[in-house]
C-alpha cells in the first residue's frame, strides 16, 4: 500500500528531470532529489517508498530522457498512473521495470492509499473503496517488464527475440 | 491471375516493410534493422554504461552510429566535461564516429551527412523525428533502446498508424512552415498524433525547401507523433546533391490509396504567424493577438535545431539588416551547425546580426534545453525559434518562452514586443 501524489495533465519530462540539473545526470542519487521539483517543490523530499505518481492527460511529453522514469524509480515510486502517457516516456518506464499504468485517474485523490495488483490489472483505491481496471501490456512490453526491463531482458536473451 | 485487392501503404508502411522484408501494416510488431543510431551528450554517457551491463559495448555498424556533443557544447560545468571524456573514450574503443563541439545539433548533422531517404533511423533524443524530411523513418527513443540499436544494429516498434497533413496553396509572404506546424499542433493539441505517424503531401509541401519541411518533422514530437515523414522527390534530391550525397537519393511516397486514419486539409494561403504562447506548445495565438502588446520581451533566441539552418539565419539577418535591436531585448543567436554558420559568414548575415546587436554562440542546441547559453532571469520573457516552452525549459522556471519563427523572432528583436513579421518583410 503506498500513498497517491497527484498531479495534473501534460507533465513534462522538463518538469520531472529539468535540463538546469543537466550536469547530475551521471550522478542519478543527486539527480533523483529534483524528481518533479518544478511541479512540486515538495515531491522528490517527502516520498516514500512503496507511493505512486498519479498523473493526468499525456503523462512524461517532450524529451526522450530516460532520466526522467529511472529518477521517478529511484525515489520508491512504486508505478505512475495516468489517463494517458507520451510515447517514448511510456517505453522508457517498461525498459527500466517501472509500471506505468492507463486508467482513468480523475477518481484518484492527493493521499489516497492505493494498492495496485499488476497481474490482476486492479487498482484498489483504499481511502475511498473503489477499483479501478487496467489492460494488461502488449506481449512485447510484458516480456521486457517481466525480466525487470530491457537491461536484464538483453542479459537474459543476448538478442531481441520479442513476438506477439 | 485472380486480382487481390489491398489497400496501398503509408509512407512509414514502405519504409518498415522494405526493411523487414515483408508486407507490415500499422498494428504490426516489427524487429527491423537500424540504418542509423545515435545519441548526444546528455543521453549518450547512460547509453553505454546500459551498453556495458547488457554486455554490448560495442557498435554493430561503427560507420553507422554516431556521438554527438552539441547539448552542452561547449562544456560549461566540469560534470559535463567529464560527460564528454567518458564519450570521446567510449567512441574510439567502439569505432563509432563522434562529432565534437562546435559541429552542431545532432539532428541537424545527421540529417546534412548521415540520413537517406528509405532508412530508419533511430536517435536518443525526441527530434530525431526531423529525419523524416528525408523520406525516412526516424524516431526518438531513450537510452537503453537505443543502447540496443547501436549495439546490436536493429530495435523493435510496433508500426504506427498514420495522420496525413494535406497542404495545398502557398504559405503567403511572412508566414513560415513554423507557423504551420504551431498551427497544426494548437489543432490536434500536443498529444493530438500520440503513437502515430504525421505525415505531409501536398502542393504546398512539394513546393516547400528542405530545411522548411525539416521544421515540420522536427516538431512532429510536439504533437506526440512517433515520427514525420515527408516524400523524397525532387527536392530532396537537390538538398543531397548540395551535399555531395545525390548518389544516396531515392524517391519515396506513399501509395495513392494508403489507408490513413484521418486526413486533414490546410490551406496554406490563408495561413497567418502564429506563436505559443508559455507552458506548452499548443497554446497558439495570432501573432497580432492584443494580449501579446503587454508583454516585454527580453530576449530573443535564434536558435535549436527548429529553426537555426542558415536559411533561418538569413531570413532574420535581412529584416534586421542596417537596424538596430530594441534596447531592452537581448538577441541571441546559435547556429544549428558548423555548415550552418559558414553558410551565414560568407553570406554576411553574422556580421549583420552583431552589428544589430546580437550575440553568436557556437554551434549546438545552446540555451534551448536549459543548460546554458542564454538562461533567462526570473520574470523575464524570451521569443525563440526552438520547439518547446515548457517552465523550466530555457533553464528558469520562473522565466517565460514563447515560441514563433524566425522571422516572427527578427520583427520581434526589433520592437521589443512580439511583433507581426508581415510588417517587416
Amino acid at each position: 500500500m503506498g500513498r497517491a501524489w497527484k498531479f495534473g495533465d501534460n507533465i513534462s519530462t522538463d518538469l520531472i528531470s529539468a535540463g538546469r540539473f543537466y550536469h547530475l545526470r551521471s550522478n542519478l542519487p543527486e539527480l533523483a532529489k529534483h524528481t518533479l521539483e518544478d511541479a512540486r517543490a515538495d515531491f522528490a523530499a517527502n516520498v516514500k517508498e512503496g507511493d505512486f505518481v498519479v498523473g493526468g492527460r499525456n503523462f512524461g511529453k517532450g524529451s526522450s530522457r530516460e532520466h526522467a522514469p529511472i529518477v521517478i524509480k529511484m525515489c520508491g515510486t512504486k508505478a505512475v498512473l495516468a489517463k494517458s502517457f507520451a510515447r517514448i516516456f511510456f517505453r522508457n518506464c517498461i525498459n527500466n521495470g517501472l509500471a506505468a499504468i492507463v486508467c482513468d485517474t480523475d477518481r484518484i485523490d492527493e493521499g489516497d492509499e492505493l494498492d495496485i495488483d499488476l497481474g490482476k490489472g486492479v487498482v484498489h483505491d483504499r481511502t475511498k473503496g473503489f477499483e479501478l481496471h487496467f489492460s494488461p501490456l502488449p506481449p512485447a512490453m510484458e516480456a521486457i517488464m517481466r525480466e525487470g526491463g530491457l537491461v536484464e531482458y538483453i542479459k537474459k536473451h543476448g538478442d531481441l527475440v520479442i513476438t506477439g | 491471375m485472380a486480382a487481390v485487392v489491398t489497400t496501398g501503404q503509408t509512407l512509414v508502411e514502405k519504409v518498415l516493410s522494405a526493411k523487414v522484408g515483408k508486407d507490415v501494416r500499422a498494428g504490426d510488431l516489427v524487429i527491423t534493422p537500424v540504418d542509423l543510431a545515435y545519441v548526444q551528450d546528455g543521453t549518450g554517457p547512460l547509453t553505454f554504461r546500459q551498453m556495458e551491463k547488457m554486455g554490448i559495448a560495442r557498435a554493430a555498424n561503427p560507420k553507422r552510429a554516431i556521438a554527438f556533443i552539441d547539448h552542452a557544447s561547449p562544456p560549461p560545468r566540469r560534470e559535463l566535461a567529464a560527460d564528454h571524456v567518458f564519450i570521446r573514450d567510449f567512441a574510439a574503443k567502439t569505432g563509432m564516429i563522434l562529432h565534437d563541439i562546435g559541429d552542431g545539433v545532432c539532428h541537424q548533422v545527421a540529417f546534412e551527412w548521415y540520413v537517406r531517404p528509405w532508412d530508419v533511423v533511430i536517435g536518443a533524443d525526441s527530434h530525431t523525428v526531423m529525419g523524416g524530411a528525408m523520406g525516412a523513418f526516424a524516431s526518438g527513443m531513450g537510452s537503453t533502446d537505443v543502447g540496443v540499436a547501436i549495439g546490436l544494429g536493429k530495435t523493435w516498434l510496433r508500426v504506427p498508424e498514420t495522420m496525413k497533413f494535406d497542404v495545398e496553396g502557398r504559405l503567403p509572404k511572412g508566414v513560415m512552415s513554423k507557423d504551420l506546424i504551431l498551427r497544426v499542433i494548437g489543432d490536434i493539441r500536443s498529444d493530438g498524433a500520440t503513437y502515430m505517424s504525421m505525415e505531409w503531401g501536398g502542393a504546398a509541401i512539394s513546393a516547400m525547401p528542405m530545411h522548411e519541411r525539416m521544421t515540420l518533422s522536427n516538431m512532429a514530437v510536439e504533437a506526440g507523433g512517433k515520427c514525420g515523414p515527408i516524400p523524397s522527390d525532387e527536392e530532396t534530391k537537390r538538398y543531397l546533391a548540395a551535399h555531395q550525397r545525390e548518389a544516396e537519393w531515392r524517391p519515396i511516397a506513399a501509395d495513392s490509396d494508403a489507408a490513413y486514419t484521418k486526413v486533414f486539409a490546410y490551406d496554406g494561403s490563408g495561413l497567418e504567424p502564429v506563436v505559443a504562447t508559455p507552458g506548452s506548445e499548443d497554446n497558439i495565438v495570432s501573432v497580432t493577438d492584443p494580449t501579446l502588446r503587454d508583454v516585454p520581451i527580453h530576449q530573443v533566441y535564434l536558435g535549436a535545431c527548429t529553426n537555426a539552418r542558415s536559411e533561418d539565419i538569413a531570413a532574420f539577418a535581412e529584416v534586421v539588416k542596417g537596424e538596430q535591436r530594441a534596447k531592452h531585448t537581448r538577441v541571441i543567436v546559435t547556429p544549428a551547425s558548423k555548415e550552418a554558420y559558414m553558410q551565414a559568414l560568407r553570406a554576411g548575415h553574422i556580421q549583420a546580426l552583431v552589428e544589430f546587436g546580437a550575440m553568436i554562440n557556437s554551434p549546438g542546441c545552446g540555451a534551448c534545453p536549459g543548460v546554458h547559453g542564454g538562461v533567462p532571469g526570473d520574470g523575464e520573457n524570451v521569443l525563440s525559434t526552438q520547439n518547446r516552452n515548457y517552465t523550466g525549459r530555457m533553464g528558469n522556471p520562473a522565466a517565460f518562452v514563447y515560441l514563433g519563427s524566425p522571422l516572427t523572432a527578427a520583427a520581434t528583436a526589433l520592437y521589443g514586443v512580439i511583433t507581426d513579421p508581415r510588417t517587416v518583410v
